[in-house]
């Protein structure tokens, strides 16, 4: 099944080939990976979906957490989450069928962000099934390019995910947090 | 105080603790050689930097310190990437030095650039790229800690040659070591310490599987008083040897693909397999579909990542193994199982007709018996280094070793060429030990460049070949498993004896058992290097066998004219 791992990061060179080099070694499918700064300076947050198993996904994470600069890896799979992914379609469009297009592009919520003579770009935000339901009825008409971020997610509220230190050990993060400066 | 980046390296080491490095010098780290002159550093100049990890690496198995290598950029560098991978496999702590072309060329495939950080990435503990000399310092302490602490291993530290010649402030205190993301310091939770006591305390046939992380966390003392306290047996794993005496009466010896058949047969049948710093190797479980499937399981494990990975088990203990036990000692009643120690000495009659040492002299000279012959004369103290094939195989079976850190030879990466320079370090690192190199005649011819490095630094190894004119270990997979097709695995090898006095090192050449114990005696006489040359029975195998991926329990075993006059 697929699962969503929060990865804090260290922002340092070096650092995406690290985590990328491991799956590869490991021989564990990634689906996406997404990178980007976080509210903390200097961190780093990946947002990793992978396609294993629930055993699997264990090693993963504690394979991960092993990495030097990775300071956290929280599992999102089971928590409560907001999970979304962004996309930007171009769809072959006649005028003739172009406001059609747009129609369909509106029902799903997506914007058309950019109009050309044969040619229109529909950016759309969402889970990736309902990317994948856009794409379905856009296809008829001709997807000339497509690009997609992969899943970025946040855990709901303002509850910790259980992290691989607190999985694997009695590992008590209000007594010793010295070396994490930030907090979910 | 400003200094150049080449002299924070060595003011580091020093107080890291660090006296002797093994290296060879080049064009990026010359300023770094060139600080060394200043600094009371002995420098082990090796023929091959590849010799300098696996040195490094004898050093840090012999005493659990860390080991150091140091090398130039591009094929410097390149040349450690085989020590840094055996010391990976075998978490052994070494830190490496490279030198890197200016940072300003680097990308440029500047003369002699290699992207080693990147080359390392996946066989290093971890890794970094200094490119200013104020970075040296805190890069270094960091390098020392990453290695030596939770699962130890290598660290590469890449240093750019303007960051050895430009200048820094040097401030010790101010480099200490500010990680945000490692730390290794797990500990079990305590309903997990209960769950494993219960077990413990259920079991009828418990076995423990020693690793090297019994001798890793310093618990052999603990292993030894849990196993006393409980009356269970102990199975090592290669790398275990020597963590619990061989004559203490708990311990069965060596498991796996060339473990004795009582030790595999007991794994099989035990109902509690208590894993105690190991990681369920393909080379020791043999098919994991049919491992020990009656067995409960628990693993005391300091990489969460090794829990799961090859074997399922019930309780997973993560955490240093020196404290987990100091934990679960007082929750585990003394106990007794009289049945299954019985059940264990029937296994080990049963075998003990088949041990060649029972066979009569019939004037070959087996590799066994050089081994034996060995142990008995060196009073089982000596550290031994091996390489890696059958020899390494016999010396685990029949040199027993008594003392932790005693057996030094490279088991997950399995590195011929390993035993040579790894000796040098070992006996750099303990001066006062006798320390033997017991090399195949394959292995030997893959670094014995590192002669002349025994010769200039006058290192005092004594040097075991066991030459049987095979690659020994392929020739046996050819025999059982590819009807001895015997491919490119006959060696025509150089007169050994005139190569070692070539290199100034005294030789000998024994081909008779009679000849073995004087041998022996006369090269721990001789002050410096000796170098043997036994030449043993060409196509001898190792028995019993486990094939790759075979059931553990279903072994080739060892041929024994009694017992196959019995079966007639």
């Amino acid at each position: 099944m697929l699962h969503t791992l929060a990865v804090y990061v260290e922002d340092k060179p070096g650092v995406l080939n690290r985590v990328a080099s491991l799956f590869r070694r490991r021989a564990f499918n990634i689906d996406s990976l997404t990178v980007g700064h976080t509210e903390q300076p200097g961190v780093s947050r990946m947002t990793i979906v992978c396609d294993v198993d629930e055993t699997s996904i264990r090693r993963v994470e504690a394979n991960v957490y092993k990495l030097v600069n990775v300071l956290r890896v929280d599992d999102l799979t089971t928590l409560p989450s907001v999970e979304r992914e962004l996309a930007m379609i171009k769809v072959a469009a006649s005028p003739e069928s172009r406001s059609q297009v747009m129609q369909l592009a509106d029902v799903f919520r997506a914007r058309v962000v950019d109009v050309s003579a044969d040619s229109l770009i529909v950016e759309t935000t969402g889970t990736a099934e309902k990317v994948d339901r856009l794409l379905d009825v856009l296809r008829p008409y001709g997807v000339l390019e497509m690009v997609r971020t992969g899943r970025v997610a946040l855990a709901r509220g303002t509850q910790p995910a259980p992290t691989v230190s607190d999985r694997f050990a009695g590992y008590d993060s209000e007594t010793d947090d010295s070396h994490v400066s930030y907090s979910v | 105080m400003k200094k150049t980046g080449g002299q924070i390296l060595w003011e580091c080491l020093l107080k890291q603790g660090v006296h002797t490095v093994f290296g060879y010098p080049g064009g990026a780290i010359l300023p770094a050689y060139d600080a060394m002159t200043q600094y009371p550093i002995r420098h082990i100049l090796v023929r091959h930097e590849q010799g300098a990890t696996h040195m490094a690496d004898g050093f840090a198995r012999a005493t659990g310190q860390v080991g150091v290598a140091i090398a130039t950029s591009g094929p410097g560098a390149t040349n450690m990437v085989t020590g840094i991978a055996t010391a990976m496999l075998d978490s052994s702590p070494i830190v490496c030095i490279t030198g890197q072309v200016g940072s300003k060329l680097i990308g440029s495939d500047a003369f002699q650039e290699t992207d080693i950080t990147g080359v390392t990435l996946p066989i290093t503990k971890h890794n970094y790229l200094v490119t200013r000399a104020d970075d040296v310092a805190s890069t270094i302490r960091e390098a020392f800690h990453v290695a030596s602490s939770g699962r130890p291993g290598p660290v590469l530290v890449d240093i750019t040659k303007d960051a050895q010649q430009s200048s820094a402030e040097f401030d010790w205190d101010g480099a200490a070591p500010r990680m945000r993301g490692y730390r290794p310091d797990y500990r079990p939770a305590q309903p997990d310490f209960e769950k494993a006591a219960a077990l413990i305390r259920e079991a009828k046939r418990p076995v423990i599987l020693a690793g090297r992380g019994i001798t890793l966390s310093g618990a052999t003392d603990l292993v030894r008083q849990f196993a006393e306290r409980t009356n269970t047996p102990i199975a090592m794993t290669l790398l275990g040897i020597g963590g619990i005496p061989a004559n203490h009466p708990l311990n069965l010896g060596m498991m796996g693909m060339h473990g004795e058949a009582w030790v595999n047969t007991a794994i099989q049948e035990a109902d509690l397999l208590l894993a105690f710093g190991m990681r369920f190797d393909d080379r020791v479980t043999g098919n994991l579909k049919t491992y020990a499937v009656n067995a409960k399981k628990i693993h005391v494990e300091i990489d969460p990542a090794e829990v799961n990975k090859n074997v399922k088990v019930d309780v997973a203990l993560v955490g240093d193994l020196r404290e987990v036990l100091a934990d679960l000692l007082p929750l585990v009643p003394a106990g007794d199982h009289p049945e299954w120690s019985a059940r264990i000495a029937d296994l080990k009659g049963d075998s003990a007709v088949r041990d060649i040492q029972n066979l009569p002299d019939n004037g070959h000279l087996y590799a066994a018996h050089v081994i034996n012959d060995l142990w008995r004369e060196t009073s089982g103290e000596a550290v031994v280094v091996t390489d890696v094939g059958q020899h390494q195989m016999w010396e685990a079976q029949y040199y027993k070793h008594n003392a932790p850190r005693s057996l030094i030879t490279s088991g997950g990466l399995g590195t011929m060429g390993f035993a040579l320079p790894a000796a040098v370090g070992a006996k750099v690192a303990r001066p006062d030990a006798e320390v033997w190199v017991v090399v195949g005649d394959g292995g030997f011819q893959m670094t014995m460049c590192e002669l002349a490095t025994i010769v200039q630094e006058n290192i005092d190894v004594k040097i075991a070949i066991i030459n049987n004119g095979y690659l020994g270990m392929v020739r046996q997979w050819q025999e059982f498993f590819y009807e001895k097709r015997y491919a490119a695995t006959p060696l025509v090898n150089p007169n050994f004896q005139r190569l070692a006095e070539a290199f100034g090192v005294k030789a000998m050449t024994v081909s008779s058992r009679a000849d073995v114990k004087p041998s022996v005696d006369a090269a721990r006489q001789h002050k410096g290097p000796v170098l043997i040359d036994f030449q043993v029975e060409q196509e001898d195998s190792v028995y019993p066998m486990v094939p790759a991926g075979a059931d553990l329990h279903a072994m080739i075993r060892r041929p024994s004219p009694i017992v196959e006059t019995a079966a007639d």
